[in-house]
């Protein structure tokens, strides 16, 4: 990738013409690696830049590929398959006609996707996906590391607090503690030597801002580190990375090493007394590890293990010496923030919550993908408006904000106000901004249980309270979805989730059981039909369903027989098939395979009635 | 990678380890890149390496031994000839993760976090590969496929059961595919 990490400006040498194609992670799972390759064979000998950037946001659209020309608008084009390519180049790029079938959001017309982008504002987003992630020059051309000169040159460290005080910027990991106080804490510490880290260890499952955030536009968060490291006094910083993004962290190293070329990390930065340096520390995979301390300890190289606080790492953090850890997003929201003032951001969002937020959308929603709203928006406008909608035409049942430390908030209160304040006083989370769409074919239980299960495993074991009670939830838990539960289980699943955030120390143990708590508060009839009426409402727990074939649709093909894993399907070619609900894995195959809708499932009471068929 | 405990006294594979160690131990709290490092080149943790990483570092085994069992990226067994993972994150597991792991349990016999018998195929699940909007995700030797079902896994994972051959584990940097075009 690297021999193309060319500039993205248009006006080089004659060429009027950008191809930019979106190679994230995503976008590379989707297959726009292929994509690229198949554009640098068609554009060879024509005045065109090929060029590639992160995330353009639209994952459901994946790959994309932007045309842009200097002076015929912006196109962009969605789920480009190889074979699209040579038509591309030839009615657009050559011809000039953009293909409007195919083009999902463009400066000149309005496109049933253009919602998406145009409902969002992108402060932090707002280059990512168009700059070229691994080309520093990319980043300059839109006025990259103009904030860390602008400070250097005409702010003192205490009017760069100041500014970021005054723009109400709160932690964006999931906290919310004021970005400002915390390096004013790290400033006012006695001693020389500081360090600023970065946490990206984005441990969060169904999470992936910070994974875009450094793939797409990873000097803006340099940059913000920097601010951070003249702002505190401290030189050195570290970023902490999940092992699990290999290319958010090559990109970084990419990144790192030219700002070191170009002077913007080092020794006497932009000619002042200011010198930094940042070193990238690989995170093994402990979900614990975003904790503060936990993520202190790791960088020091040592299991991840929170201790008590105080003393907090402002006063004594990594190598015992005063240390301010924020989120990538959070170091991201600062350049803008020092480019245009602290109350230009805190015109966005509430009185409490200033500022947009990124979430990454996932779940059950038409147009998922990577947005920046403002805070303060409502669920319903993140899922309608820019979300579109349930992607399976169900109804919504509930939205999971905050991961495994997060509620579920039902349909009901989907009207709800997105800051930091409205999610906790309903029992949710801001979280670091993973938000998950589920519709009315998900199970609450199972919800609460996947979340356990994650939680029980990945807690470190310290505190008697989270370890052991994050077991015994998940017992009850499962038996409950094995159609085991007993009466007083949803009680004592109340009782023992006080007591687990009661007891434990770190902020992993204290919200271990909002998933449980929050599935129990508003959905309380989903775990007593588990319970009393050994029913799985949503049909997804194992020992709550059968399958069935109809006989009535059954054309007796033979496929779903064919496609079994376990051989519990039999029958004669042209006769209704049966199944062995002895021999029956539950495992759904028959269902998918299944041309003609013969096969149902069933729980509760209707099962019973088809074991005795 | 048939018998690793024929390697492990190779002085040649030593080399490697003293050359991470060299590389990293000026660093403070180097541990956990060394033992990134060593995993990276071999595939895996064994005894020996601890003891020896623990001769030239001077943080005892047993400390190394428990930091190598609290982080999950760390294995202690050998890899298979091919390496699944499973994203078992929040989006693939609403969009069927488990289906699609016992899929792959059928077909290779491999139980999550262990190699199969015949030593073919590693099963992991892992936490989340921030692919959430195209879930069910699973990879292959490092190869990214997006939304997976039981059926493409049946069908990309036969080849390899039936494959006698010793297939290389790719150590050049991700591809990443499409599992869509697996299913014609």
């Amino acid at each position: 990738m690297n021999e193309h990490a060319n500039s993205t400006s248009a006006n080089t040498s004659g060429v009027t013409t950008v191809v930019n194609v979106g190679l994230a992670s995503c976008g590379i799972a989707a297959g726009a690696q292929k994509v690229y390759d198949t554009f640098k064979t068609a554009l060879e000998g024509l005045a065109v830049e090929l060029t590639f950037s992160g995330c353009m946001g639209m994952c459901y659209n994946e790959p994309l590929v932007e045309v842009r020309s200097l002076n015929g608008g912006r196109y962009i084009y969605g789920k480009v398959q190889p074979e699209q390519v040579a038509r591309i180049v030839h009615e657009h790029i050559q011809g000039g006609t953009p293909i409007m079938d195919w083009v999902v959001y463009s400066d000149r017309i309005k496109t049933p996707d253009a919602d998406f982008i145009d409902k969002q504002q992108r402060i932090i987003l707002k280059h990512c996906g168009v700059v070229n992630p691994e080309n520093i020059d990319s980043y300059l051309s839109v006025g990259g590391y103009k904030a860390i000169e602008k400070a250097l040159k005409s702010m003192t460290p205490e009017q760069v607090i100041e500014e970021i005080s005054r723009s109400g910027l709160r932690g964006r990991g999931g906290a919310g503690f004021p970005t400002g106080t915390k390096w004013s804490f790290a400033r006012k510490s006695p001693g020389r030597e500081k360090y600023v880290i970065c946490n990206a260890d984005e441990g969060d499952p169904g999470a992936f801002m910070d994974r875009s955030v450094l793939e797409s536009n990873p000097h803006s968060v340099l940059e913000g580190m920097l601010i951070a490291g003249y702002a505190m006094g401290a030189e050195n910083g570290y970023i902490y990375i999940r092992a699990e993004y290999p290319l958010a962290i090559k990109r970084l190293k990419i990144a790192i090493a030219q700002a070191l070329e170009k002077g913007y990390l080092g020794s006497h930065i932009l000619d002042s007394n200011f010198s930094f340096n940042i070193m990238i520390r690989e995170g093994a995979g402990a979900f614990v590890c975003g904790e503060e301390t936990a993520l202190i300890a790791s960088v020091e190289g040592k299991r991840g293990m929170p201790r008590i606080r105080p003393p907090f790492p402002a006063q004594s953090g990594v190598w015992g010496k005063p240390t301010s850890i924020n989120n990538v997003e959070t170091f991201a929201n600062v350049p803008w923030i020092i480019l245009n003032g602290g109350d230009s951001f805190s015109r966005f969002g509430t009185e409490n919550s200033k500022g947009t937020k990124v979430f990454a959308l996932a779940g059950s929603i038409a147009r998922g993908g990577l947005v920046e709203v403002p805070m303060g928006i409502t669920i319903n406008e993140i899922v309608y408006d820019v979300g579109g909608g349930l992607s399976s035409g169900r109804k919504l049942k509930a939205v999971q904000t905050g991961g495994p430390s997060g509620g579920c908030i039902p349909a009901s209160l989907a009207d709800t106000q997105v800051d930091y304040d409205s999610l906790k006083k309903i029992g949710a989370i801001m979280g670091s901004g993973g938000m998950l769409i589920m519709d009315d074919s998900t199970c609450m239980v199972d919800v609460a249980k996947f979340f356990l299960k994650f939680t029980k495993s990945e807690s470190c074991g310290k505190c008697t309270f989270c370890r052991v009670g994050t077991k015994q939830l998940l017992k009850i838990l499962e038996r409950i979805t094995n159609g085991e539960g007993r009466d007083g289980d949803i009680e004592l699943l109340e009782e023992l989730g006080q007591k687990i955030s009661a007891g434990a120390l770190c902020g992993l143990g204290q919200t271990v059981p909002n998933p449980v708590l929050t599935t129990i508060k508003y959905f309380r009839h989903e775990y007593e039909a588990h319970i009393f009426d050994k029913a799985c409402p949503a049909k997804k727990c194992k020992a709550l369903i059968s399958y069935q074939v109809l006989a009535d649709a059954c054309k007796g093909c033979g496929r779903c027989s064919r496609e079994c894993p376990t051989g519990a399907i039999t029958g004669e070619k042209k006769m209704p098939f049966t199944i062995n609900q002895e021999m029956c894995a539950r495992c759904g195959l028959c269902i998918s395979v299944c041309k003609f809708n013969a096969i149902t499932v069933t729980t509760g009471k209707e099962r019973g009635e088809v074991k005795g068929v | 990678m048939s018998n690793p405990d024929s390697l492990k006294f190779s002085a040649e594979n030593f080399d490697a380890i003293d050359q991470i160690v060299n590389k990293y131990n000026s660093d403070k709290g180097a541990a956990i890149m060394i033992l990134q490092q060593v995993q990276a080149t071999y595939g895996y943790i064994g005894q020996s390496m601890l003891e020896r990483i623990s001769q030239l570092t001077g943080i005892p085994t047993s400390e190394l031994f428990s930091i190598v069992t609290f982080y999950s990226q760390f294995r202690l067994e050998p890899l298979g000839e091919n390496f699944i993972q499973v994203c078992h994150g929040t989006a693939c597991h609403l969009a069927g993760a488990e289906r699609i792991s016992e899929a792959v349990q059928h077909v290779t016999e491999a139980k999550p976090g262990h190699t199969s018998p015949d030593g073919k195929f590693t099963l992991e699940h892992v936490a989340c590969l921030g692919c959430c909007s195209h879930g069910p995700i699973m990879t292959l030797n490092n190869e990214t496929f997006a939304r997976m079902t039981p059926e493409k896994v049946k069908k990309m994972l036969k080849q390899k059961v039936e494959d006698k051959g010793f297939v290389e584990q790719s150590q050049s940097q991700s591809r990443l595919t499409e599992g869509r075009e697996l299913s014609e």
